[in-house]
């Protein structure tokens, strides 16, 4: 087809003669096929208004209708182009009965369904489009109109005689001249713009101290993920592990589980050198928060909240896998690189009567992100 | 347009076109001249550039249908219930109805995950051609006088379009989109006085209770795509009523508008645009799959995946979380999360309000005024280019970092150095840019004074009697002349060197202000000039193309006039 509008082009009328053209240049008009419409004396173009003369400039190039090569490319297009709709009538016909006869509720069957819909899906509106765009461009000449641009801009009359009218109406509506009118309306519609910032007070209930609580308390019992099963620190004894832990009674809560989530690590003697912590406005060493060197720390970051989910044994590194803040475990959850401000909030550890591992207390800083009312 | 008015073998007249249904209409509205003049014969402008904005209003057309055939099976609720579905993985698992009727939509409804594929493929779709659409408007210029308003609307489209896609993918409660969420949630949490009551507000308590889904769902399916739709509407209309902008051609100036008429040729080939655009996601979901929600599993607040990756809009906000340095003040008393604060605003603040703010400041600098119809190359505006070049290194910097785990796993760098590159490029790889950038066009603008003046290099070697070989050089056609000689230089504005006799500089360049504009009106007004080295036009295409230039070290560049030996782009060699 390129071949044939490349001839086309070279024998095109008014064309200048360019011989060689710039590289990355479009071609000069090489849009000759399918060709001009009949003669313009006695057709419908010469009832148009004069108005619509001088502001559309039409011009069409192309080869006489009646050249014999414009008829054969005729032709061969407009059968090219009812070849498209009969594909899109084909496929669309495929479309149904595909959602006829195919049906889901298995894996297999649903994707089987999915490629027999999507694909007559795809080919019906792909025929439809490429037809449309054959017939355009190798059945309709090729017009070219050049449309001429009003000023945006109303002209100095119109805009003066539209200010002396609103300052006319502004007169008449006494809204300049009775400033009590005025100013009582404004005072009047104030409280009618607050009303929907109002209205919206009952979307949730106010922080409070929430965000600084979670559920922990003395005493509550450590329940392994998953399983939901208390621990023993003998049953966590292998150095370099990091398990999952939800506090007891809370194993589905969503709502506490966001801030209550703690993992535990447990290490080999002699690597956990936690420094000391804030727990209210005095400082206490947090190394008997730990029971046989396991200790917990909040799996919540604290950038914006993600799991920190990653724990590297060899380095004792936690990473959150979000934007990768990384925590040394040993020395108290410290942060070590990324966006995260401050160290992973500790659990105070201790074991209860029967041997299970409970918090000693609930955090003693808030979890998670930082908050303006942190502090 | 004139065709035979009646065909003999035909199933369709038309042979008095307003008989029927349309003259009931123009007997009771009038309007055939505003039908005729404004919506028939209308002018598009034929530019492959200009279907960029057609792609963005059909994926918005095809999210429209799609979503609201998903509307009638998703149900917006997180009332936990235990799933006996047809993914038998998932048998007995607790999860919220959301995510239920997702599962539903995706394994039991017929047709229901093609069309669910459709809609996330074309959300993205949308996103990735508004966005190289208002790169095509701001490089070409087409944002100016008189289409600043357009343009801030395009803006705000853009803008609401990031809100509508991000709550679009976390209404099926996933476990990828759940934690999205919980990010979205503290981010807000970040923001100073209101954070936390936004917070609490938004999701009816603490994070993240039962109200967030309904809300995004209405959010989402209503109020969002409302605003969309009046402010798209308002585009096209803008665009309807002050016409299209045009490309630098012959015969195109800032009176006219030149391009094939709305019925049938735009008609007929804009239709054709949609069915391919529709085609090409219903491909898309056929064989890519996307956001398969039932690998992912319910939400949950104490699990995540490694590597997880929003969708590509969002990129640039994860990235920017990631790139961070741990900053955190304590203001009196209270918490400033920098860390937070600065990735969530200063990004897209930089990128959105900057490219709000431009028109206006480029018409500050500029003291340009006047209607621009004709649209600039993006190297006649060399200032313009730079600054946007640099503004898609810092996106493409820090977007790139929003996956900067993946990318250390595939270049088998460290992650941290991946992050501190990422640092480093997101401050230096803007200037760079712009410097380059700045460089390129006007080196560009050189050759198209090369070619204007000297004609272009045609290939041809001819070697003269003496032995000396030579390129033969071609005058360029009249299309390309028109097209070189467009270009439009910012006037100087009075600044340095302007002063009185007695040193006073002009009222204009006083002040820090009016110092500040002087120096960015310099750097708009940077250009190459085509005549300004004496050659006039008279060398040009007149020479009856044997204009040429010497090839190899033995000629020399004595057949160019001697003014431009000392210019540092002379010859062609």
């Amino acid at each position: 087809m390129s071949d044939m509008e490349e001839t086309a082009g070279a024998e095109g009328a008014g064309v200048p003669a360019a011989p060689h053209r710039v590289i990355g240049t479009p071609p000069p008009s090489p849009r000759l096929l399918g060709s001009a419409p009949v003669a313009q004396e006695g057709s419908e173009t010469a009832l148009a208004l004069v108005s619509d003369q001088e502001e559309f400039q039409e011009h069409i190039d192309g080869l006489p209708p009646d050249d014999p090569q414009v008829i054969v490319h005729g032709k061969r297009a407009e059968r090219v182009v009812v070849a498209c709709f009969l594909l899109t009538f084909i496929a669309g016909c495929g479309f149904v009965a595909a959602y006829v006869g195919l049906g889901v509720h298995t894996v297999d069957k649903t994707l089987r369904s999915n490629l027999a819909l999507g694909l007559s899906m795809s080919v019906m509106f792909l025929a439809l489009g490429l037809g449309a765009l054959l017939w355009v461009r190798h059945l309709m000449p090729n017009v070219e109109v050049t449309q001429q641009r009003h000023d945006l801009r109303s002209d100095e009359k119109e805009r003066q005689a539209t200010e002396a009218y609103f300052k006319e109406g502004t007169a008449n509506s006494q809204f300049v001249k009775r400033p009590l009118v005025r100013r009582t309306l404004m005072l009047g519609t104030l409280p009618l713009l607050a009303a929907p910032v109002v209205l919206l007070r009952d979307l949730g209930p106010q922080p409070g101290t929430s965000l600084r609580h979670t559920v922990w308390s003395p005493g509550r019992r450590l329940l392994v993920q998953g399983t939901n099963q208390p621990l023993t620190p003998a049953q966590f004894s292998a150095p370099g592990s990091m398990i999952t832990i939800v506090p007891d009674g809370y194993e589905d809560d969503q709502n506490a589980l966001t801030k209550a989530a703690v993992i535990l690590i447990k290490f080999r003697p002699g690597e956990l050198h936690i420094p000391t912590r804030h727990a209210g406005s005095t400082l206490v060493g947090t190394m008997n928060w730990t029971v046989d060197n396991i200790v917990a720390y909040s799996k919540i970051c604290t950038h914006v909240g993600c799991p920190v989910a990653l724990y590297e044994q060899t380095t004792h590194h936690i990473l959150c896998p979000c934007h990768q803040s990384t925590f040394e475990a040993t020395t108290g959850a410290t942060v070590i690189f990324g966006p995260a401000a401050r160290p992973l909030p500790q659990l105070p550890l201790t074991v209860d009567s029967s041997g299970y591992l409970v918090a000693k207390s609930d955090f003693t800083e808030p979890v998670g992100p930082s908050f303006w009312e942190r502090g | 347009m004139s065709r035979p008015a009646v065909n003999s073998d035909t199933d369709f007249d038309v042979s008095k076109p307003l008989k029927g249904t349309a003259g009931w209409f123009d007997d009771r509205f009038g309007g055939a001249r505003g039908v005729r003049t404004y919506l028939l014969r209308k002018v598009y402008p034929d530019h492959w550039s200009f279907l960029l904005g057609e792609i963005a209003l059909y994926s918005f057309i095809i999210l429209l249908l799609t979503g609201t055939f998903l509307s009638f099976f998703f149900i917006p609720s997180t009332t936990e219930v235990i799933y006996h579905g047809s993914y038998v993985k998932l048998d007995g698992i607790k999860m919220s109805e959301a995510y239920q009727s997702t599962l539903r939509i995706s394994f039991d409804v017929r047709g229901g995950l093609l069309i669910r594929q459709i809609h996330h493929w074309a959300a993205d779709l949308f996103v990735a051609a508004l966005t190289i659409h208002m790169l095509r408007v701001f490089f070409t210029g087409a944002y100016r006088k008189p289409r600043e308003v357009n343009w801030l609307i395009g803006i705000t489209l853009f803008a609401l379009a990031l809100i509508e896609g991000l709550f679009g993918y976390s209404l099926p409660d996933d476990q990828l989109s759940g934690a999205g969420l919980r990010i979205f949630e503290g981010v807000l949490q970040g923001i100073p006085i209101v954070g936390t009551y936004l917070a609490f507000f938004l999701f009816g308590g603490p994070f993240p209770g039962h109200d967030i889904v309904p809300r995004m769902y209405i959010i989402h399916v209503l109020l969002i795509p409302g605003i969309l739709l009046a402010l798209i509407t308002a585009h096209i209309f803008i665009m309807f009523w002050q016409k299209h902008t045009q490309m630098p051609a012959k015969g195109n100036t800032e009176r006219n508008v030149t391009g094939q008429p709305s019925y049938p040729y735009f008609v007929a080939k804009t239709s054709a645009w949609f069915m391919f655009i529709f085609g090409a996601l219903a491909l898309l979901a056929t064989f890519a799959q996307i956001n398969p929600i039932w690998l992912y599993g319910p939400y949950t607040p104490v699990a995540i995946s490694s590597a997880s990756q929003p969708d590509f809009y969002m990129g640039i906000l994860e990235g920017s979380l990631r790139v961070m340095p741990a900053w955190e003040w304590n203001f009196l008393g209270h918490t400033v999360t920098f860390s937070v604060l600065i990735p969530f605003a200063l990004p897209l603040g930089i990128i959105l309000g900057g490219a709000a703010f431009w028109p206006f400041f480029e018409r500050w600098a500029t003291g340009d005024k006047a209607y621009h119809h004709v649209n600039d190359r993006p190297r006649n505006a060399p200032v313009r280019t730079g600054v946007g070049i640099a503004a898609v290194v810092f996106y493409g910097v820090l977007w790139a970092e929003g996956a900067n785990d993946v990318l250390a796993d595939f270049l088998h760098i460290p992650l941290y150095t991946v992050t501190w590159i990422a640092r480093v490029l997101t401050i230096v790889g803007p200037i760079l840019a712009y410097i380059i950038t700045k460089r390129i066009c006007l080196g560009l603008q050189r050759k198209d004074r090369e070619d204007l003046l000297h004609g272009y290099e045609s290939g041809i070697i001819r070697q003269l009697p003496d032995g000396e070989f030579i390129e033969v050089h071609q005058p360029v056609n009249e299309e390309r002349r028109a097209v070189l000689e467009a270009k439009k230089v910012p006037a100087l504005l009075p600044g340095p060197g302007s002063e009185d006799p007695n040193g006073v500089p002009p009222p204009s360049s006083r002040g820090v202000l009016g110092k500040a504009r002087a120096v960015a009106n310099r750097a708009f007004a940077e250009t190459i000039p085509v005549e300004a080295d004496g050659h006039g036009n008279g060398h040009g295409p007149e020479g009856a193309g044997e204009e040429h230039a010497a090839v190899g070290s033995a000629g020399t560049p004595a057949q160019l006039p001697s003014g431009d030996s000392s210019d540092e782009d002379s010859g062609s060699s």
